[in-house]
């Protein structure tokens, strides 16, 4: 049911545990699945004096799904600038998983809802201005966690 | 492969895999009046007898039918139609297969009313329960002799007196006790009873159903009459014969195997529970199938861990049903008083006839560490 790529990102997660002092940490759970995903980036500039992903890491308590999804937008996202990051959507994930069975494409989802949820948290933190798809995400979260609770 | 997933299906019997051609070789339709029709019948017959004596029926108390499936749906669907002039009331667990809850869910839109008893937290139903739901236009009770997911086995017995002396219908659905532990449907007060063949080392595809002499069921088929015009349709001969040579080896050896994984699963569990920390029983340390053990670990989901196995060679299965089709949280352990969130990191090991103790020991020398793995990675 799981593609070879799923399985190894499943088997080899890439970029799991904590960042120390993280810049931005996006914490994002899913009643429907059980599933749980934090994610935490680190930020830095580049040449351009753009933000950059620095850093990434996950912890995630959920299905083979849950946590290959994690493992996979870490790799996509780090070292990108947060704009670019920022478009990594459902169909670069669930493309560069090789595919995921139906049901489970909503773990990519939850997966960019974690590092939406990030860089708003570092964009918050840092006073910067929060793009209205941020924020918009940001409100759909909050509201979907106070329904679970 | 260290397969422990015996009670989604079991492999099958060398001996049966060695009869199977002859079996098949007896082609002839049990219907014809010819000397090969008439010799297909008779090894029909007998093989009925022989099969019915292990539960305590009578021969023509016995049709065989192509699924538990098809003999829980024929029950429900058969006993409801044929007696609605009685009433539209029937009682069954909340812990049934799918099968039972969803032909129940069905008959609700055809007009019936259906009462879900509930479980305690080892998933065993309480008499009294059944007893309080009863009403005057209650038509049949359907409670399940052992449960798949978790093994609990269900006091069929005192259920059975219950509704023998109030006259009402009483089917078990022993998909997963027959072959593995006594069943003597008199002593039981049993009117309606399922069993399946790929349960016990038998080909898929043959089921029988039990139906006490004088129960008033309608057929889920209709067609040519065959068995007794409760099941039309040309009778399977070979996986009759297939079924009811498994059922004879299984009952040959019932003490001794049901002792032999009985003591696998008290050593299971006994390690399982001391090695990995936060970890629980699901169902009854005593009132269960010697086959079944299901776990429950804190902070880790169920489908990494099945997954894990499977990397290492073994075969089990998920008690939550985050698995494949399916993300809701299983209706059993839910029924057993689990929130959703701790449903999700349950695993099932069902094991049979050849399981070992060094496979046993593989899982559980392995098992901690992918716990333990699964659990570094978790956020809690």
């Amino acid at each position: 049911m799981y593609s070879k790529k799923v399985l190894d990102h499943f088997q080899n997660p890439r970029n799991r545990g904590q960042i120390k002092n993280p810049d931005g940490i996006g914490k994002v759970g899913n009643i429907v699945c059980g599933d749980v995903m934090y994610l935490y980036i680190k930020i830095a500039k580049n040449k351009k004096n753009q933000p950059i992903i620095k850093d990434i890491k996950f912890q995630t308590l959920g299905c083979a799904a849950a946590i290959a999804n994690s493992s996979i937008i870490t790799e996509l996202a780090k070292n990108k600038t947060v704009n670019q990051a920022l478009k990594i959507n459902k169909s670069t994930i669930v493309k560069s998983l090789g595919g995921l069975p139906p049901i489970k494409i909503h773990c990519s989802l939850l997966a960019i809802d974690a590092f939406a949820q990030a860089v708003y948290d570092y964009l918050s933190k840092s006073n910067q201005k929060i793009p209205e798809k941020l924020i918009k995400i940001h409100q759909r979260i909050e509201k979907e966690q106070s329904l679970n609770l | 492969m260290i397969y422990l997933d015996y009670a989604s299906t079991t492999p099958i019997d060398p001996i049966i895999i060695k009869h199977l051609s002859s079996y098949f070789s007896n082609f002839a339709n049990t219907s014809s009046l010819h000397q090969s029709g008439q010799k297909a019948k008779k090894i029909l017959e007998k093989n009925r007898k022989n099969i019915a004596k292990f539960i305590k029926a009578d021969p023509s108390e016995i049709i065989f039918t192509s699924s538990a499936t098809e003999s829980n749906n024929t029950v429900l669907k058969g006993i409801a139609f044929a007696n609605k002039n009685k009433g539209n009331h029937i009682i069954i667990s909340s812990i049934e297969h799918d099968c039972i809850l969803n032909s129940a869910d069905w008959l609700k839109t055809q007009g019936f009313k259906i009462t879900k008893i509930p479980v305690d937290k080892f998933g065993r139903v309480n008499p009294s329960d059944v007893k309080k739901s009863i009403t005057k236009k209650t038509i049949l009770v359907s409670i399940m002799h052992a449960n798949n997911e978790i093994g609990t086995i269900e006091p069929i017995e005192e259920i059975g007196k219950i509704c023998c002396k109030l006259n009402i219908y009483f089917h078990t659905d022993a998909s997963q006790t027959f072959g593995k532990i006594p069943i003597n449907v008199k002593k039981m007060n049993i009117d309606l009873l399922t069993a399946s063949s790929h349960k016990v080392y038998g080909p898929k595809g043959i089921a029988l159903l039990y139906i006490k002499k004088g129960t008033n069921i309608t057929p889920l088929l209709h067609g040519g009459g065959h068995e007794n015009t409760l099941r039309s349709s040309t009778v399977n001969l070979p996986l009759v014969s297939a079924f009811a040579k498994t059922a004879t080896i299984r009952h040959s050896e019932l003490v001794s195997e049901s002792q032999r994984l009985f003591k696998l699963r008290h050593h299971l569990i006994k390690n399982i529970l001391k090695k990995i920390p936060n970890s629980h029983l699901n169902g009854h340390l005593k009132f269960s199938l010697p086959n079944i053990a299901s776990f429950r670990f804190d902070n880790v989901e169920g489908e990494s861990i099945l997954l894990k196995l499977d990397q290492l060679g073994i075969a089990v299965s998920t008690g939550s049903a985050c698995s494949s089709n399916n993300l809701k949280p299983s209706h059993v352990l839910l029924a057993c008083g689990l929130k959703p969130s701790q449903t999700h990191g349950s695993i099932r090991i069902s094991f049979g006839r050849w399981t070992t103790k060094k496979e046993i020991n593989y899982l559980i020398k392995v098992l901690p560490k992918i716990i333990k793995d699964l659990r570094r990675l978790s956020p809690f």
